[in-house]
């Protein structure tokens, strides 16, 4: 179930703005348990130096995965979804994700190739602001195991 | 940006204060909802074990989310992080029951880098195993 090596480079169309609701950073962060202030309270947030409050460094990534599922369901691909786990994730930061922002995100394939039968893909997600500003870069490496299970990784 | 820790104090090896994460089926539940990220392997143990899992495992985000918080939790202001980086070394396997796992993140300072920059070097473990490898944040410092 070799990929198609054809899809390297190749880069998606911008996503629909996705804005970034108070509420939904919030969300968020209960979820991961973090009470950080800077995430819920304006004036702390303001403190720190950010006109609104701010989301945690990983949010970023439920914008983008989102995106790089259009990419992963692309059947001319040829992903096994079902056996998709997560490799490396990493992020740069210009800023951060704040309450208010009118992201986009712009996804392009780095890498495709197969190892010990897993079929490996690169994905890289630049996010801009509504006045195209870039935010954050994140980039996911998904693995889709071989058939024999390997005990690494997960998403 | 305004981070409460000053680049002059520290030192190559200051270790950042140690933290542990408990993660229960409910913790996963919950997490899906809010990320949006709705695979089966993170909430139905019949589905993980189709796949070749051991067992349900933590959204690999949730434990990179909780690695982060040893150094926001440092700096104070988590708008001081410019980079960060993991790789998803093994699972994080979240059993049925009332205790679920831990994830135990330790963290340090590996290099002092020029603009008050540093990175920080984290490792997470949980039930004896690395978790994250090649887990790195870089910070702005006051």
């Amino acid at each position: 179930m070799a990929l198609d090596q054809s899809f390297v480079g190749r880069s998606y169309p911008p996503t629909p703005a996705y804005e970034v609701g108070r509420e939904k950073i919030r969300e968020f962060a209960e979820a991961i348990g973090d009470p950080n202030p800077a995430y819920t309270d304006p004036e702390a947030a303001k403190a720190f130096g950010h006109p609104d409050v701010i989301a945690p460094p990983t949010f970023a990534f439920a914008i983008t995965y989102k995106a790089a599922g259009l990419v992963i369901a692309d059947p001319e691909l040829g992903l096994d979804y079902s056996r998709v786990v997560h490799g490396d994730q990493k992020f740069a930061y210009t800023r951060p994700v704040r309450a208010g922002d009118r992201l986009t995100v712009t996804s392009t394939i780095e890498t495709v190739k197969s190892l010990a039968g897993n079929d490996i893909l690169d994905v890289r997600g630049e996010v801009h602001d509504e006045s195209g500003e870039h935010v954050v870069t994140a980039w996911t490496k998904l693995v889709a195991r071989a058939a024999d299970p390997a005990q690494d990784g997960d998403v | 940006m305004t981070a409460t820790v000053a680049y002059d104090e520290v030192e190559v090896g200051t270790e950042l204060p140690a933290q542990s994460f408990p993660v229960t089926r409910a913790t996963l539940v919950q997490y899906a909802g809010a990320s949006g990220d709705f695979n089966p392997i993170h909430w139905n143990e019949k589905f993980a074990r189709s796949v070749g899992l051991p067992d349900v495992i933590a959204h690999g985000m949730f434990t990179m989310a909780s690695a982060a918080r040893v150094v926001t939790d440092w700096v104070g202001d988590p708008g001081a992080v410019v980079d960060y980086g993991v790789r998803f070394t093994k699972p994080v396997v979240v059993p049925n029951d009332d205790e679920g796992a831990l994830i135990e993140v330790t963290a340090k300072v590996a290099v002092k880098l020029d603009d008050n920059l540093v990175r920080v070097d984290l490792v997470a473990m949980s039930a004896g195993q690395k978790v994250l490898g090649m887990s790195r944040a870089v910070v702005r410092l006051a």
